[in-house]
């Protein structure tokens, strides 16, 4: 028995060495990476998966539309009235050049934060951590004034997409011209101001029987404008009334037709990839502040692990430019 | 500190490693400048060049010009800013492996979208086909795709 025993205590004994230098019994970090760092890693594989899982939603859906709004022009406007250039310049793609810009600037001053902690240095771990977090707040200040002027300016919402695209050649018609084909010009007074419109035929005053003479946001007329199928075109959102003003035109063949919306997946497509991207920059955002303020306290300098907190909020920053 | 990944920096890698973070930024920055050009150019948006972006073959090779490009940002970010080039082979493999199954995801799902708009489209096609007393197609014109 007692031989036994012993034999199981050896057993046991060698067992224990076997595993303490296993890769993976948790003595030793696999990967010679800190588990916080790989952590993180598989964290953000995991993270990459849901915004594909987006993107994949985003696309599929798109290349089954026959049309579908032309991104470029949906940010075709810059703040400060479009840099001096008037309300009236279009400048497509600017304002995205600008934040993909904030977001490199604050992608090199991580690195530099990084740099800074593996130098055991205190206070450039804080100063480009702090450039780091105003990159960061840049970023969704931008993001706040594009949504600020899509969902009150233009009128885009979760269920409603103001963007589309002719179908037909065309020309808008004059309040004129649509009396002289029978419409009826109704006068509505609606949240306090007086809405325009006409109906056909008598027909009940209900939205979808509504046709207005075309106007712009800044109020200009466009009745007598041509147009041509293939051509995209915003729905106007009245300020005023809060209506979707969808503007009368003529046909090629005569027949007199009026805007339609566009592909309505657009809406809630945009809203939950842009905001869930910046959902995760806030967050990063404030975990950026939390650790810029350990540090600056010099906690790390106590755990003596060389900034690797740095680190790990450096690889989730990056993911999320 | 026993990681090979975060050992305290001799001033000399220190220098290097500040060089290396700024030449990156100047190379991002350019790579986004010239891919917004080509965008810009590719759409014909560029005042004089708005012929150009009427050849398929410039529009097309914009977009290739534009991918190429967006990969490269990426892979620079990851290999460089988050350090993966310089992790073992192992890490590197197990983050990058599942990530390229994902690219293949997405092309599939954008292929089924486009057959989702065909099948829609060819809905609509047999839709507005009528017949006579005998079956045989009066309208439109019996042009039918597939």
């Amino acid at each position: 028995m007692a031989t036994e025993t012993t034999a199981i205590e050896q057993e046991l004994e060698h067992r224990h060495d076997e595993t303490s230098n296993d890769e993976w019994s948790g003595a030793k970090e696999p990967f010679r990476a800190s588990y916080g760092k790989l952590m993180m890693w598989y964290f953000l594989l995991s993270d990459a998966f849901t915004f594909a899982g987006f993107l994949i939603a985003y696309g599929a859906l798109r290349f089954s539309m026959p049309t579908w709004p032309v991104p470029d022009f949906v940010f075709s406007t810059a703040p400060l009235n479009n840099l001096g250039l008037g309300e009236e310049a279009k400048l497509p793609l600017i304002f995205v050049t600008f934040m993909s810009f904030l977001l490199i600037v604050s992608s090199v001053t991580m690195v530099r934060a990084v740099q800074e902690g593996r130098r055991e240095n205190k206070n450039g771990v804080v100063f480009w951590m702090v450039l780091t977090i105003v990159g960061g707040l840049g970023f969704l200040s931008c993001q706040a004034w594009e949504w600020t002027k899509l969902i009150a300016g233009e009128g885009v919402s979760v269920t409603t997409n103001p963007f589309s695209t002719f179908e037909q050649n065309g020309r808008y018609l004059s309040g004129e011209e649509l009396e002289k084909a029978g419409f009826k010009k109704i006068e509505h007074e609606d949240h306090g101001a007086v809405a325009t419109y006409y109906l056909p035929n008598n027909a009940p005053d209900l939205e979808e029987n509504r046709y207005f003479v075309k106007k712009d946001h800044g109020g200009h007329v466009l009745a007598g404008e041509t147009f041509e199928a293939g051509q995209s075109y915003l729905v106007t959102k009245s300020h005023d009334t809060h209506l979707y003003e969808v503007g009368a035109f003529q046909k090629e063949d005569g027949t007199i037709g009026k805007e339609s919306f566009g592909p309505k997946a657009f809406g809630a497509l945009f809203f939950f990839i842009t905001g869930f991207h910046g959902f995760h920059v806030l967050s990063g955002v404030m975990f950026l502040i939390i650790i810029m303020l350990n540090a600056a306290s010099g906690l790390y300098v106590e755990r003596r692990n060389g900034y690797e907190m740095i680190e790990k909020i450096g690889l989730y920053w990056h993911f999320v430019d | 500190m026993a990681h090979t990944s975060s050992h305290e920096l001799s001033p000399a890698e220190y220098q290097k490693a500040k060089k290396d973070a700024y030449l990156g930024f100047w190379i991002l920055l350019g790579v986004t400048v010239f891919e917004v050009a080509v965008s810009l150019l590719g759409k014909g948006w560029i005042p004089g060049t708005e012929g150009l972006a009427k050849l398929s073959w410039v529009v097309i090779a914009a977009g290739a010009i534009i991918a190429v490009l967006s990969i490269y940002k990426a892979r620079y970010i990851i290999l460089e800013f988050m350090h993966l080039g310089h992790e073992v082979q192992g890490l590197r493999f197990s983050v990058l492996l599942p990530t390229v199954l994902l690219i293949w995801a997405i092309i599939a799902f954008f292929q089924e979208g486009d057959a989702w708009r065909k099948r829609r489209e060819l809905i609509k096609d047999k839709n507005e086909i009528r017949l006579d007393a005998d079956g045989n197609i009066i309208a439109p014109a019996a042009e039918l795709k597939g």
